[in-house]
């Protein structure tokens, strides 16, 4: 048996708790507060307590998925970045940068939204980015 | 928060205006209750009578959108009796004389007829904040999703100026954020105007650091704001649109004119961990990897920059985020290749000086910095503009308070206001597959007060039809007396109930563009009894 405890953060709203994330034999069983974080000092919310379950549903996606002809078809991660690259590079081509828009995500780490802003500002060349800050 | 955290349990006062702490912020609204017992006063001013208000000092509980009059009317008294920070007006700030002229009309008994809030509670509301330094104020969304949310936040910024609340500890200017990355994603130039750290696109230095940093030349035009890319979609300027980790279709205003948009884009490329309301009309979908399967950081709602750490080996065949990005950008042939996210994260401190250029992973620990952190020996900054404001002067600025955007009329005679609830989260994406959460509470509800449900002869749990100028909904009667008479709540979270089909997209700041969720008019019908 395998049993780790995993210090990490609570990714619901933006205060920031210290959790502990319970790995059993490589599988997500737990959420645990964190006992000495300066945030929450050993407490949760109900959202809290309960984190890994929408980590472990089983309606996760598991692969990338394609649409042709309006249905979903799983694809490899090189199929589907293939497809996505194609596009945007045409529509650039034939519309200009402008005509793409990014919208980063207050979801995904620090380290996430600074690729996605420069992969809008470097790869397709154009300042619209923005995410959900306003909703 | 120009404070942090911890601080709230020193304060002498506590005054929360617009957030709804208990239910979406449930471990600072346990802070609130540590400053209560340590014999903070504490008040409360929201439409709704929240669970905070039952501990509160005072509890008032003004009309929609009328936080500017209310703040005006606190910021009369004070001024009146002499209350304000003198010494510290005379040497931190500007524009006390413009602010002092406007708010002098704003008396106790006018403001009484804007917000509903009796004249003798804003007197006491005026006493208790100025009168028990250091004071914090605490806003969400209550405060800035509003026509007028601009004017809302300033005129927070100007109470706490006027009693001298900010750069001292346990005092200032507190948005509670509402996502768990939303500081970090701003920090990080996540935003159409700056790049990482704040900085702007249109500033030509600027702009050349970034342009040789990442050996491409820049755009130097400010972006457009989601708002601005919805419009450009449908004047078929805006061809194609990458989301993410967001569900626009359930979180944007309204609904049926987003719908529209995304049918009109070219392409539509959605990266998120379910097949979302929204990833269900991309044309291709990325599976990304959750919080417990990568490294990385997020930067909470005081600024403190904490550490995921990789609990779990990515589920099924997904991607962190990071590498599909390097990925996508690699086949358009940007080659992006960094080892780990620390790589990425060295990256911005070198472009994000002054906020992070101090951090590092091995310095974060588990307690993480908060920024600004310059320097590798920089303790971090609990609260901000200390000695002198950021920009050098506290400006205050003289507002003159506005109507919202929809009043009531006869044809839609009730003010409906939105938000969340305890055990569920935004769009709810994540929360509704929780089972434990979905289990507290399944489906969406319309929040009555009773004397309006005796009106229409509505009973609890009778199916309702709530109609706006944008569309409608159905969702039963939940009858409660902790909202005003002619104010009805509908919460957010629920796909088959959206509360996004009856808000505005018309109705928004004119300078953030951020939409006047908190109010809009309608109508209710009763469809069937219980």
């Amino acid at each position: 048996m395998d049993y780790k405890i995993i210090p990490s953060v609570c990714s619901y709203c933006g205060t920031g708790c210290g959790v502990l994330f319970k790995v059993l034999n490589g599988r997500l069983v737990g959420t645990l507060p964190n006992k000495t974080h300066p945030v929450n000092q050993g407490k949760l919310c109900i959202k809290g307590w309960n984190l890994h379950e929408y980590i472990t549903s089983c309606l996760r996606l598991t692969s990338p998925l394609v649409k042709v002809k309006g249905r979903f078809h799983k694809a490899t991660w090189d199929e589907a970045i293939q497809v996505a690259a194609d596009h945007f590079t045409s529509i650039v081509d034939k519309y200009g940068p402008d005509s793409v828009g990014v919208l980063v995500s207050a979801k995904m780490t620090n380290e996430e939204n600074f690729l996605a802003q420069k992969f809008a500002r470097a790869v397709i060349g154009t300042n619209n980015v923005d995410h959900c800050a306003r909703l | 928060m120009t404070n942090s955290i911890g601080e709230i349990e020193d304060a002498g006062c506590v005054f929360i205006i617009g957030s709804n702490t208990t239910a979406c912020h449930p471990l600072i609204a346990s802070r609130v209750y540590k400053a209560k017992e340590k014999g903070a006063r504490l008040i409360i001013a929201d439409p709704r009578r929240i669970q905070l208000s039952r501990f509160a000092d005072l509890a008032v509980t003004h009309r929609l959108g009328t936080d500017v009059a209310l703040l005006n009317g606190m910021m009369n008294v004070i001024l009146r009796n002499g209350w304000h920070a003198k010494d510290y007006i005379e040497k931190r700030t500007e524009g006390f004389d413009d602010l002092t002229k406007t708010v002098e009309s704003y008396t106790p008994e006018r403001v009484e007829i804007i917000t509903g809030v009796p004249a003798g509670d804003i007197e006491r509301m005026a006493e208790l904040y100025s009168r028990n330094s250091p004071a914090a104020i605490l806003y969400t969304m209550g405060i800035t999703q509003h026509a007028t949310g601009v004017d809302n936040v300033k005129s927070c910024a100007n109470l706490a100026m006027l009693c001298g609340n900010v750069g001292v500890p346990s005092s200032g200017v507190n948005p509670l954020r509402g996502q768990n990355n939303v500081q970090g994603a701003c920090d990080m130039g996540g935003l159409p105007n700056v790049f990482p750290g704040y900085q702007a696109v249109t500033d030509p230095n600027i702009n050349e650091t970034f342009s040789k940093a990442w050996g491409k030349d820049l755009p130097k035009h400010i972006g457009m704001t989601i708002p601005d890319m919805v419009s450009a979609i449908l004047d078929g300027k805006l061809k194609a649109l990458y989301v993410i980790g967001e569900n626009p279709k359930m979180s944007e205003p309204d609904r049926i004119h987003l719908d529209h948009a995304l049918k009109k884009l070219d392409f539509l490329l959605v990266q998120d961990l379910f097949l979302s309301e929204t990833a269900q009309v991309a044309d291709v979908v990325f599976a990304a990897a959750s919080v417990a399967e990568k490294d990385g950081t997020f930067t909470n709602t005081e600024r403190r920059c904490l550490r995921i750490n990789k609990a779990i080996e990515p589920i099924g065949g997904t991607l962190p985020d990071w590498e599909i990005i390097c990925r996508l950008s690699s086949a358009m042939g940007y080659p992006m290749e960094y080892e780990s996210p620390e790589a990425i994260f060295e990256e911005v401190r070198r472009l994000a000086p002054r906020l992070y250029g101090g951090m590092t992973y091995e310095r974060l620990g588990i307690n993480g910095l908060m920024w600004p952190c310059p320097t590798t020996d920089h303790p971090g900054t609990p609260y901000v503009h200390k000695d002198a404001f950021a920009r050098g002067k506290g400006k205050f600025h003289a507002i003159e308070y506005l109507a919202p955007v929809e009043v009531p009329d006869d044809e839609y005679p009730f003010s409906l206001t939105t938000g969340r609830m305890f055990c569920h989260y935004h769009s709810g994406t994540m929360t509704r597959v929780s089972p434990h959460l979905d289990a507290e509470q399944r489906r969406g509800y319309v929040d009555i007060h009773p004397s309006d449900a005796e009106k229409i002869g509505v009973k609890n749990g009778d199916m309702l039809l709530v109609s706006s100028r944008r569309g409608q909904i159905e969702a039963p009667a939940r009858i409660r007396d902790n909202i005003n008479p002619g104010t009805v709540f509908v919460p957010m979270h629920f796909g088959g109930r959206p509360a996004n089909v009856l808000t505005s997209s018309k109705a928004f700041d004119p300078i953030v563009k951020i939409p006047e969720f908190k109010v809009s008019a309608v109508k209710i019908e009763k469809l069937q009894e219980a």
